[in-house]
């Protein structure tokens, strides 16, 4: 036994909390992430819960988990092996042996290792451990139910509500082993539970006894610290995906001085976006929960209509459902921006895991020839630079704009600092730059091609849209041929012009690579980490990571006729890719698709381009 | 109506309007050109949402804003536009397809909110633009291109339908008297909240004669009868008959048999909340009693559009977020 226990100093570390669907793990790792941000570190997280609320306590069904990375550099992805694993059941143990690192630490609760609570995680015999076959990992058994329970005696909660608290010991012990101070996790507590001053006393005095219960063991273990990031000075918060797609939206209302509108209909993992605008009355947002996903969509395309930036958000089944609506949104030509937030699919399919699966519904998932802008943000941070993005695109060019974000960022967390508007562009809805009796609802921009946004109110430029195809210029019902096919070209060359409007398609990495890696979306920070991984080892790997897709940036031919070898990775069966091959010609590509409802792992896409050098 | 600062003519459109000869949407059409140059809101502020039918068509042949949107949608796609807008008259023209078959859904619960909307339900009875297959109001029997043995299916009384998802306001009118709909219209029009008035339209192709009995002034005098709030409810010729409550069922009696007289007959109440009565009314069809026309039920409640924008101002009135960099200020974060 040393007398004084040691301090490794790392870079970065990957930690997993895990436990059932109510012990709290989310709440645990917003916390311990959070503080560790305050601390100034990197962090990217990502929660992974079952779709039941409350699966049967103890069992393989209801474990969530949540994943924390935390850096001194930028760190883009939640990492993906855990360097120290909390498990608060067997069953959690059961899902998660495998994900932790060579050498890494697995923190459990030994009195749940019970007969019974082995038997629900459906362990065949009493020693998990060795039926998991884990080796090289360091196994830290606490009596974590035993101590809260202890730490909670002689309190006015009752013992079945005390043991509850137990996320918190776990937490306090955390904080001990990472050298946190626990006074942030307590300001972020005594904010949540203020209305219920039990549980707020409970959760304290388990959390303040976890890190003193740390202290008494501490000759046993060393502890660790994770260097302060050097990054940009400023104020930062961490922030997720739905969370900044909601401030993005609201950014842009202010600045293209329009109301804000969402239509919505809640559906799994989109609704975040939804509480968060409900919860903005201040800034005078108006939020419809409607009575299903056609109405969210057609509520907010009346609000369009009337003249508010109009917005609905939801998910792969919800998006399906809206194709006609969106189909409407094309030929009226209104502004209007569709957030889908995407999960595993087909149907119900994994609702509260990630896919990339629903771009070409976002591309042709509607009747007839019905072409719109679609757009993917790629990191949690971002989503609110996308949503801006989106909401600028549609207003100025008078469209629809899909931004699809997934699972992955929706509710996975990152590092952000907090904008000035000053840095984002102006916002100008097009209004008709005539007098009435020289308009016409069809009369074009003759640059952008969009036509003029008019709504009710205004005096003498009373109008009549609609579904049905539309002359050329007047908007009078045609079922002319040729004006068709005219009609057509104009609606499809007035998204093609919005290229002229993004910025081009970049390079990570290595310039002059042997290998392109192409990506787009949510698998950015994997993808990217990769690149710098490979480079770092001398491999000649390069990515082009696309946020734009229809339109695709101009350069997009260009810059990948500069690579020999191409190969495209998506949480899908290869959607972008055939997408990608109709737009570019004279280009070979070759694809790497994993469709597992979880995002790629840095290792595994390291792994795969080694092989290939 | 005089003082009004607008006429009919300035609601019509240049568009040739296209329906068959002879149809009930044309009568309907020009009581509403009357009903909004009564309500004396400029076409600007006006908005008319439709969705897809014959009906629907409407949209295109009224000088507003006009939105002619997609089957179902428009009691949707008009809540939007009216939250987005509170000061705007929203109309919505529906069939009796597009707003209770494809459309249900969003109906009842734009009633359910009570969304200040003005509905005017084109009720044929019939499926017209898709060339005669049967309705959800389509009586029991009907012989139509889906339902060549007849159809089986129980029709819907959009009535009932309306008083069941908490409506507060329902009249009732004949395509072809055209007073009694620039009535109910304005009517419609002054009420807070989702107003439905359904007019009784004959599709003179594949529905013709669907409501034969009240499609002459004659017929109605006799088969119908005009409900005005605070009157009792009497009709015929000259009046001389009228409605008693019989247990819970209305009843029809002639005035001066049996020892009735007019202080036996029911005062029209179409203020009250309770809509008991108004159902009752609402369901009465021949032979024995008459059909029910005029302003059925009209109760104030407050309208969605208000509550939302009531709440805005409370929450703005506490709150010290009036800007994004307000909302930035105030959510936590820190110094790197």
């Amino acid at each position: 036994m040393t007398p004084s226990h040691k301090i490794i100093e790392l870079d970065h570390v990957v930690i997993r909390f895990s436990g059932d669907s109510g012990d709290g793990m989310q709440l645990t790792g917003t916390l311990f992430s959070n503080l560790s941000a305050i601390l100034g570190n990197e962090i990217s997280t990502f929660p992974d819960y079952p779709s039941e609320i409350r699966a049967p306590q103890g069992t393989i069904g209801g474990v969530s988990g949540f994943q924390v990375h935390l850096g001194s550099q930028k760190v883009h992805t939640p990492g993906d092996k855990a360097d120290v694993l909390v498990v608060m059941n067997p069953a959690a143990l059961k899902v998660n042996a495998h994900e932790v690192k060579p050498g890494g630490v697995i923190i459990y609760d030994e009195n749940t290792f019970t007969d019974s609570g082995l038997q629900k995680a459906e362990f065949q015999t009493n020693n998990p451990f060795t039926e998991l076959n884990l080796q090289d990992v360091q196994l830290l058994g606490i009596p974590l139910t035993e101590m809260t329970k202890l730490s909670l005696e002689g309190t006015s909660i009752d013992n079945k509500l005390g043991v509850r608290s137990k996320n918190m010991f776990a937490l306090g012990l955390i904080c001990w082993l990472f050298n946190r101070p626990i006074d942030k996790a307590q300001a972020f507590l005594t904010k949540k539970f203020s209305k219920k001053p039990e549980i707020l006393n409970a959760n304290i005095k388990a959390l303040v006894d976890g890190y003193h219960y740390g202290d008494n063991i501490q000759a046993a273990v060393s502890t660790y610290r994770i260097v302060k990031s050097n990054i940009e000075k400023g104020r930062y918060t961490s922030i997720n995906g739905n969370k900044a797609v909601a401030y993005g939206l609201i950014a842009a209302a202010e600045k293209a001085h329009l109301p804000l509108f969402l239509g919505s209909y809640p559906i799994t993992p989109a609704s975040d976006i939804m509480h968060e605008l409900a919860a903005r009355k201040d800034l005078g947002v108006k939020v419809i929960q409607s009575e299903d996903e056609i109405a969210g969509i057609s509520t907010a395309i009346g609000a369009s209509f009337a003249g508010n930036l109009a917005v609905t958000s939801t998910s792969g089944p919800g998006l399906a459902l809206k194709g006609e609506a969106i189909g409407l949104a094309v030929m009226a030509e209104l502004p209007l921006v569709i957030v889908n937030v995407q999960r595993g699919g087909p149907s119900t399919g994994l609702p509260t895991k990630t896919e990339q699966a629903d771009l070409l519904q976002a591309l042709y998932g509607r009747n007839g020839e019905s072409p719109l802008v679609v757009m993917a943000a790629s990191t949690p941070d971002n989503c609110f630079d996308y949503a801006y993005w989106a909401a600028k695109i549609a207003v100025e060019h008078v469209t629809p704009v899909i931004l699809l974000t997934d699972g992955f960022i929706a509710n996975g967390t990152a590092l952000w600092k907090l904008p000035s508007l000053n840095d984002f562009p102006d916002i100008t809805p097009p209004r008709a730059p005539m007098i009435a009796s020289d308009w016409k609802p069809y009369l074009r921009d003759q640059e952008k091609l969009n036509r003029y946004w008019m709504i009710p109110g205004m005096e003498g430029f009373m109008h009549r849209i609609g579904g049905l195809e539309k002359s050329d210029v007047t908007g009078e019902i045609s079922t002319d041929p040729k004006n068709h096919q005219k009609m057509v070209a104009i609606r499809r060359s007035k998204i093609e012009k919005i290229a002229d409007y993004i910025p081009p398609l970049s390079i990570y990495g290595d310039q002059t690579a042997d290998i392109l890696m192409v990506g787009w979306g949510s698998t950015f920070g994997h993808l990217s980490t990769a690149v710098d991984e490979l480079n770092d080892s001398g491999k000649r790997v390069a990515l082009a990571h696309f946020n734009f897709i229809m339109p695709l940036p101009k350069n997009t031919q260009e810059v990948l006729s500069a690579f020999k070898k191409i190969i495209v990775f998506e949480l899908n069966d290869g959607q972008f890719a055939s997408y990608l091959r109709t737009k570019v010609t004279g280009i070979e590509m070759s694809q790497y698709n994993k469709i597992q409802g979880q995002p790629f792992e840095v290792e595994e896409i390291v792994h795969f381009i080694s092989s290939m050098i | 109506m005089t003082n009004s600062l607008y006429s009919p003519q300035d609601f019509k459109s240049d568009q040739y309007v296209r329906w068959c000869p002879g149809c009930g949407n044309f009568a309907i059409l020009n009581a509403i050109y009357k009903a909004l140059a009564a309500v004396n809101v400029s076409p600007a502020q006006t908005a008319v949402i439709s969705g897809i039918g014959c009906s629907s068509r409407l949209s295109y042949y009224m000088n507003t804003y006009g939105f002619h949107t997609i089957h179902g949608r428009a009691t949707a796609i008009a809540t939007g536009v009216k939250v987005a807008n509170p000061s705007l008259s929203v109309w919505q023209f529906t069939g009796d397809g597009d707003c209770l078959a494809i459309g249900g859904n969003h109906f009842i619960h734009a009633l359910r909110r009570n969304i200040d909307i003005n509905i005017v339900l084109h009720n044929n009875e019939i499926y017209g633009l898709t060339k005669g297959q049967f309705s959800p109001t389509s009586p029991k029997g009907l012989v139509t291109k889906s339902s060549p043995y007849g159809t089986f299916e129980r029709p819907f009384q959009p009535a009932d339908l309306i008083f069941g998802a908490g409506g507060t306001f329902f009249a009732r009118t004949v395509d072809v008297d055209i007073p009694t709909s620039v009535d109910v219209m304005v009517s419609a029009a002054k009420h807070h909240g989702t107003s439905v008035v359904e007019v009784l339209q004959n599709c003179v192709i594949f529905n013709d004669g669907a409501y034969k009995m009240v499609s002459t002034k004659e017929l109605r005098s006799e088969n119908a009868i005009f409900l005005h709030h605070g009157e009792p409810m009497l009709f015929g010729k000259n009046k001389e008959k009228g409605l008693v409550l019989d247990g819970f069922s209305l009843k029809a009696v002639t005035l001066g048999e049996n020892g009735i007289s007019e202080k036996d007959i029911l005062v029209h109440d179409a203020t009250t909340k309770d809509y008991f009565l108004h159902q009752r009314l609402a369901s009465m069809s021949g032979p024995d009693l008459p059909i029910a026309l005029g302003v059925i039920r009209d109760v104030e409640e407050t309208t969605y559009e208000e509550a939302m924008v009531e709440q805005i101002q409370a929450v703005q009135a506490k709150s010290t977020v009036k800007t994004f960099s307000d909302l930035m200020n105030s959510i936590e974060s820190w110094e790197i």
